[in-house]
C-alpha cells in the first residue's frame, strides 16, 4: 500500500515536471547568454495551440510537435529581435510577448476550433524491457515520449553548456560580452540562437500538455506555468541539474498535495495548494550558503563598441 | 536597470515621439488582424477612443483603471531603481486589499476619516510586509526576488481564497447557503469620497500625491539617493559604505507598501468589499503586471509614470468598449496590448540613438 | 450625468414597450467563453434556444465573454444599461456587488445574476432578479448514479474552489452516495483554479491510482479530467451542459442546467412591468435541472438488467427530490 502510494506520487511528479523542465531549461539557456525572457508562458500557449491544431487537422502528433517547434522558434525569434537587436528592456518585452501569446492563442483557438475537443496525441510508450523493472520501471519507463524527452534534455543541456564550444560561447556572451566579443565570439548571434532554442523548448513545453499529457487545448491552459519555469531557473542557479532538482521538488510537493486531497486528508484545500510554492521558497532559503554564478550580463543589452 | 532608462533632459521632440509611432504601428498590425476577422478597423478604433474618452464617465473609468497601475508602478520605480525586480505586484495588491478590508470591517462605527486612514495604513503595511519578505529572502538568504515574488503571488491568492470562503466570508452568504466567496460590504464611512458624480474617487488624487512624494523621496533624500546608488552599482555602493542589503530590502518593502496601498485604495474606492474568483486577476485586473509596464514606459520616473498609467488605463478601458461595440473577441485586445508593449519597448533604441546623436552634435557645437 | 443616461434608457425601454414589434434585447456578461463546455456555454445555449423559439426579430442578444476582471464587468454592465438593453444578465456570483451600485441608476432596466438568492430589495432596489440553480440536487442524483456504477467502491470529485455551486454540488454528490451505499468511499478535491487543466488531469489520475472508477466535477478545467477518464476507461458524470460529446463512452450522465426556465418568466415579468425582486430557483421540480443519461456509456459498464435497475432507482430518486421527500442540506 505504502509502496504503491509512493510509486503513484513519483510517477505523478515526473509527469507534472515535464512542461517545467522543457520551459525552464530553455529559459536557462537564454538567461545564460544574457537574455531574461519573461514571455515563456505566452510561448508555451502558442506551442500548445499550434501543436494541438496541427494534430487535430492531420491526426499526426509528430507534425503537431513540429508545428510547436516552429511556432516556439518564431516567438523566440521575435523576442530575440526585440531584446537583442533592438536592445529593449528585457523584463518588459517579455511581458509583452506573454500578453501577445496569451491573446493570440486564445483568438486563434476561438476562430479555428472554437470548442473543447480532444486529439489523439502521443500515446504512453513504455520502454520495452526497462518498464518491466519492478517499481522503477513504472516510475521512470512507462511514460509518454515527450516525458522522456524532457528528462533526456537535462544531460544534453549540461553537455552542450559545459563540453561544447557553443556552450562556452553562450556562457561567455552572458558573463562578459565585451571580452567575448574581443575574442571573436559573435555575441549577437549567440544570443539569437540561445533565445530561439529557448523559444523552441517552451513551444515543446506547451505541446507536451496539449498533445501528450492532456490532449486538449483550452485558453490559458498553462495557467502561469511559464512564470514558475522562470522561477525554477533561479532555483537551479542556471544549472540543468539544479533546474531538474527544482522542477522535481515543485512537482513532487504538488503531487503530494493532490494525493493528500484525494485521500480525504482533512486540511483546507487552499493550504494544500500553497505547499509547492511555500516549500520551494523554504528549500531555497535553507540553502542560503550555496554558490551561485549569476550571468553577469543578464538583462543587459549588448552593443558592439557600446557603453 | 539599463542606463537608457535614466531620466534625461528633454531633447528633440521628434525623438520623444518615437514611442507614439510605435503605438501607431502596433495599431496598424491590430487593424490587419481586425480585417482578417472581418471587422472594420475604423469602427473599432472609434469604439476604443469612445470607450476611453467618450464622455465624463468614460474618462472617469479610465482614471479609475489607472490608479492601481500608478500605485504598483511607483513601487516599481523604487525597486527597479534599487536594482531589484519586483514581479510581486499582484500578490501585494491582494494582501493590501485583504488587510484594508479586515480593518475597515472591524472598525465599523469609527468616524469616516479615521476609518479610511487606518484601513489604508493597514493595506500599506500588509503590502510592505509581503514585499519585505521577498526583500529579506534576497538580502539575507540568497533567494532571488523574481522567484520569491512569483511564488508569493500564488501564496497570496490561495490565502485570499481561504479567507474569503472561510473566516472572512460575509455571514449572509452562509445563511443563504450560496457561499459566494466575498466579505460583507464595508461600512459606508470607509468609502473613499467620489470626486465628481462618476466612479472617480479620492484615490486618484492620493495616487498623484504619492507620485510626487516618491519623486521627492528618490531624488531629494539621502535614503532615496542610496537606493539609487545601490541600483546603479552595488560595488560602488559598497565602496561608498552603503549597507547594500538593507537598501535592497527597503526597495522591495517600499514597492510592496505602495502596491498594498493601491490594493487598499481599490477596495475602499471601487469595490467596497473583497471578493475572489479563484485568481488575483478578478480583483487586480492584472495591475500587478501592467503596473510594471506603465512604470517602464514612464522611464522609471514617478512623475513619468502618471501619464503612462493614464494611457494604459485608457487602452484597457477602451478595449473593453471595443469588445462590446464590435463584438471583437477580448483575446484580440490582449494580443494587441502585447504588441504595443513589444513595439514601444523595441522602438526605444531608435529614440535613444537619436538622442545620443543630438547630444554628440550639441557637444561638438560647443567644442 | 448618470441620471440623464438613465432617463434616455427609460425612454428607449418605453419606446420598446409601446412599439410592440420591437425586439426584446438582452446583454449577457460571461466570466469565461461561450464554448467552455460548462457554466458560460450553458447560458449561451439557453439564449440561443430562446432566440430560436421567439424568432430573431423578437429576441436579440449580445454578449461579452471572458469578463473575469470584475471592474471591467461592471463597466460593461453600466454601458449596456446605458444603451437601453431590456435585460442584462450578469452570469456569475462575483458580479452581484456591481449590480447594487449600477441598478439604482437604471430603474427601468432589469438585471439578473446568480447563483444566489439575493435581489437586494432590502436596499430598496427593485430591478434585480436572481437565479438559483440547486446544484446540490444535481450533485445528489449524480451521487446516486455513481454509487450504483462503482465496482471498486471508490469515487472521486474534482472542483475549482470550495464555494458557491461547486461546494453545493459536492455536498449533494457526497450525500447521494452515502444515502445509496454507505460503504462507498468518496473524496472531493479542490484544485484552486477554474483554468488549470493540468492539475485537474493530475487529480483525476491520482484518483484512478487510488482505485476510483467513477469521477465527477464542475467548472471548465474538468475537461482535463474527462480526458483522463476516457483514457483510463472509467466513468465521468458531468454538470452544467451535456458533456457526452467530449467522450461518448465515458460520460454516463450529465446534469444540464436549463437557464430558459429562469429567463422566460423573467422576460414575461419585464414585459408586464416588473423589473426585479424575484428569486428564480432552477430545480428538478421546475425543469431547470435536467438529467441526461447516456446509454452508450452505461452499456459499457452495466448489463441490460442493471441498467434498468439503475434507471428505476434514479427516476425514484428524482421523484423523491421533486416531492420533497429528499431534502439536501448544505453546510
Amino acid at each position: 500500500m505504502i509502496g504503491a502510494t509512493l510509486v503513484g506520487i513519483a510517477t505523478s511528479a515526473i509527469r507534472l515536471a515535464t512542461p517545467y523542465l522543457y520551459a525552464a531549461i530553455g529559459e536557462a539557456l537564454g538567461q545564460l547568454s544574457g537574455v531574461l525572457n519573461l514571455g515563456v508562458d505566452g510561448i508555451m500557449l502558442m506551442g500548445a495551440f499550434s501543436g494541438f491544431y496541427v494534430t487535430l487537422l492531420t491526426g499526426h502528433p509528430t507534425l503537431g510537435l513540429l508545428a510547436a517547434v516552429g511556432t516556439g522558434g518564431l516567438m523566440g525569434l521575435l523576442m530575440a529581435f526585440v531584446s537583442v537587436t533592438l536592445q529593449a528592456e528585457q523584463g518588459i518585452s517579455g511581458i509583452g510577448l506573454y500578453l501577445f501569446g496569451l491573446g493570440l492563442s486564445t483568438l486563434l483557438f476561438g476562430m479555428t476550433v472554437g470548442t473543447v475537443k480532444a486529439v489523439a496525441g502521443f500515446p504512453p510508450t513504455p520502454i520495452p524491457g526497462l518498464s518491466q523493472i519492478p517499481i522503477l520501471g513504472e516510475i521512470l519507463f512507462s511514460h509518454n515520449p515527450l516525458v522522456y524527452g524532457a528528462f533526456a534534455l537535462v544531460p544534453l543541456a549540461w553537455f552542450v553548456l559545459n563540453k561544447t564550444p557553443f556552450g562556452l560561447k553562450l556562457r561567455a556572451a552572458g558573463q562578459n560580452p565585451l571580452a567575448a566579443d574581443s575574442l571573436g565570439v559573435n555575441v549577437i548571434r549567440v544570443r539569437y540562437v540561445a533565445v530561439i532554442i529557448g523559444g523552441i523548448l517552451s513551444g515543446i513545453a506547451g505541446a507536451s500538455l496539449s498533445i501528450a499529457l492532456l490532449n486538449v487545448f483550452q485558453q490559458n491552459m498553462t495557467n502561469g506555468m511559464g512564470f514558475i519555469a522562470v522561477a525554477l531557473v533561479y532555483f537551479g542557479g542556471w544549472r540543468p541539474l539544479g533546474v531538474l532538482a527544482g522542477a522535481m521538488l515543485f512537482s513532487t510537493v504538488n503531487a503530494i498535495q493532490v494525493w493528500l486531497q484525494v485521500q480525504g486528508v482533512d486540511i483546507p484545500s487552499d493550504f494544500a495548494l500553497m505547499m509547492p510554492y511555500v516549500i520551494t521558497i523554504l528549500v531555497l532559503a535553507s540553502m542560503a550558503r550555496r554558490r551561485i554564478h549569476v550571468p553577469a550580463a543578464l538583462n543587459k543589452p549588448f552593443e558592439r563598441g557600446g557603453e | 536597470m539599463p542606463d537608457g532608462l535614466r531620466p534625461r533632459r528633454p531633447a528633440s521632440l521628434l525623438a520623444q515621439l518615437v514611442p507614439l509611432f510605435a503605438v501607431l504601428l502596433a495599431f496598424a498590425v491590430g487593424a490587419l488582424m481586425l480585417l482578417a476577422l472581418g471587422v472594420n478597423p475604423w469602427g473599432a478604433l472609434k469604439a476604443l477612443l469612445q470607450g476611453a474618452f467618450g464622455d465624463l464617465n468614460a474618462i472617469a473609468d479610465t482614471i479609475v483603471k489607472a490608479i492601481p497601475l500608478l500605485f504598483v508602478g511607483l513601487g516599481i520605480c523604487i525597486s527597479f531603481r534599487g536594482g531589484v525586480l519586483n514581479i510581486g505586484g499582484e500578490g501585494q495588491l491582494v494582501v493590501g486589499a485583504l488587510a484594508a478590508t479586515a480593518v475597515a470591517l472591524a472598525g465599523t462605527g469609527l468616524p469616516g476619516w479615521m476609518l479610511v486612514t487606518v484601513s489604508l495604513l493597514a493595506g500599506a503595511l500588509a503590502g510592505a510586509a509581503w514585499g519585505g519578505i521577498a526583500g529579506f529572502l534576497k538580502a539575507y538568504l540568497n533567494v532571488n526576488e523574481i522567484l520569491s515574488t512569483i511564488m508569493l503571488n500564488y501564496i497570496a491568492v490561495y490565502g485570499m481564497n481561504y479567507l474569503l470562503r472561510g473566516p472572512m466570508m460575509d455571514p449572509i452568504q452562509v445563511k443563504l447557503g450560496f457561499f459566494i466567496p466575498q466579505t460583507a460590504r464595508l461600512p459606508r464611512a470607509a468609502d473613499l469620497p467620489r470626486l465628481v458624480p462618476t466612479r472617480l474617487h479620492l484615490g486618484a488624487l492620493l495616487a498623484v500625491a504619492v507620485a510626487v512624494l516618491v519623486y521627492i523621496f528618490l531624488w531629494r533624500t539621502t535614503v532615496g539617493f542610496r537606493i539609487r546608488t545601490v541600483g546603479m552599482s552595488r560595488r560602488a555602493a559598497l565602496a561608498a559604505g552603503i549597507e547594500v542589503k538593507r537598501y535592497m530590502v527597503l526597495g522591495l518593502l517600499l514597492a510592496g507598501l505602495l502596491a498594498g496601498l493601491g490594493g487598499a485604495v481599490e477596495v475602499l474606492g471601487v469595490h467596497h468589499r473583497m471578493f475572489t474568483d479563484g485568481t488575483a486577476f478578478g480583483f487586480t485586473g492584472g495591475a500587478g503586471f501592467n503596473g510594471i509596464v506603465a512604470a517602464l514606459f514612464g522611464r522609471l520616473h514617478p512623475l513619468g509614470t502618471i501619464p503612462s498609467s493614464f494611457l494604459f488605463g485608457a487602452l484597457l478601458t477602451g478595449a473593453n468598449k471595443m469588445q462590446r461595440v464590435m463584438q471583437v473577441p477580448a483575446a484580440l485586445i490582449v494580443a494587441l496590448n502585447g504588441l504595443i508593449v513589444l513595439f514601444v519597448v523595441g522602438s526605444e533604441v531608435i529614440r535613444r540613438r537619436r538622442l545620443r546623436r543630438l547630444e554628440k552634435l550639441s557637444a561638438e557645437g560647443k567644442g | 450625468m448618470m441620471r440623464k443616461i438613465g432617463f434616455v434608457a427609460l425612454v428607449l425601454v418605453m419606446v420598446d414597450l409601446i412599439s410592440l414589434g420591437a425586439p426584446f434585447r438582452v446583454a449577457v456578461i460571461l466570466p469565461s467563453t461561450i464554448n467552455d463546455f460548462a457554466w458560460s456555454q450553458s447560458m449561451y445555449e439557453a439564449l440561443m434556444a430562446i432566440q430560436e423559439e421567439m424568432g430573431e426579430e423578437n429576441f436579440q442578444f449580445v454578449y461579452s465573454e471572458n469578463m473575469y476582471v470584475i471592474a471591467d464587468a461592471a463597466a460593461a454592465i453600466r454601458d449596456y444599461a446605458a444603451q437601453g438593453y431590456d435585460l442584462i444578465i450578469a452570469h456569475g456570483s462575483q458580479y452581484g456587488s456591481s449590480l447594487v451600485d449600477i441598478a439604482p441608476d437604471f430603474p427601468k432596466t432589469s438585471f439578473v445574476w446568480g447563483s444566489t438568492a439575493q435581489t437586494f430589495t432590502e436596499l430598496g432596489i427593485h430591478n434585480i432578479f436572481a437565479y438559483a440553480p440547486h446544484a446540490e440536487e444535481g450533485g445528489y442524483v449524480n451521487g446516486v448514479i455513481a454509487a450504483l456504477l462503482t465496482k471498486t467502491g471508490i469515487i472521486g470529485g474534482i472542483g475549482p474552489i470550495k464555494t458557491g455551486d461547486a461546494k453545493r454540488y459536492a455536498a449533494g454528490f457526497e450525500k447521494g452516495i452515502k444515502d445509496t451505499n454507505p460503504d462507498v468511499q468518496v473524496n472531493y478535491t479542490f484544485i484552486g483554479s477554474y483554468s488549470d487543466v493540468a492539475l485537474a488531469s493530475e487529480a483525476a489520475r491520482t484518483f484512478v491510482n487510488a482505485g476510483a472508477d467513477v469521477l465527477t466535477g464542475t467548472a471548465q478545467m474538468t475537461v482535463g479530467a474527462i480526458s483522463v477518464a476516457k483514457e483510463k476507461g472509467i466513468t465521468w458524470l458531468g454538470y452544467d451542459v451535456d458533456q457526452s460529446p467530449l467522450a461518448p463512452k465515458t460520460v454516463a450522465a450529465s446534469i444540464v442546467v436549463d437557464w430558459t426556465v429562469a429567463l422566460k418568466p423573467i422576460i414575461a415579468m419585464i414585459r408586464e412591468g416588473k423589473y426585479g425582486g424575484e428569486i428564480l430557483p432552477l430545480t428538478f421540480a421546475n425543469g431547470g435541472l435536467k438529467l441526461v443519461l447516456n446509454d452508450a456509456a452505461l452499456e459499457g459498464k452495466l448489463s441490460p438488467a442493471e441498467i434498468i435497475e439503475l434507471k428505476a432507482l434514479v427516476w425514484e430518486t428524482l421523484r423523491k427530490i421533486v416531492s420533497g421527500e429528499i431534502i439536501i442540506e448544505v453546510e
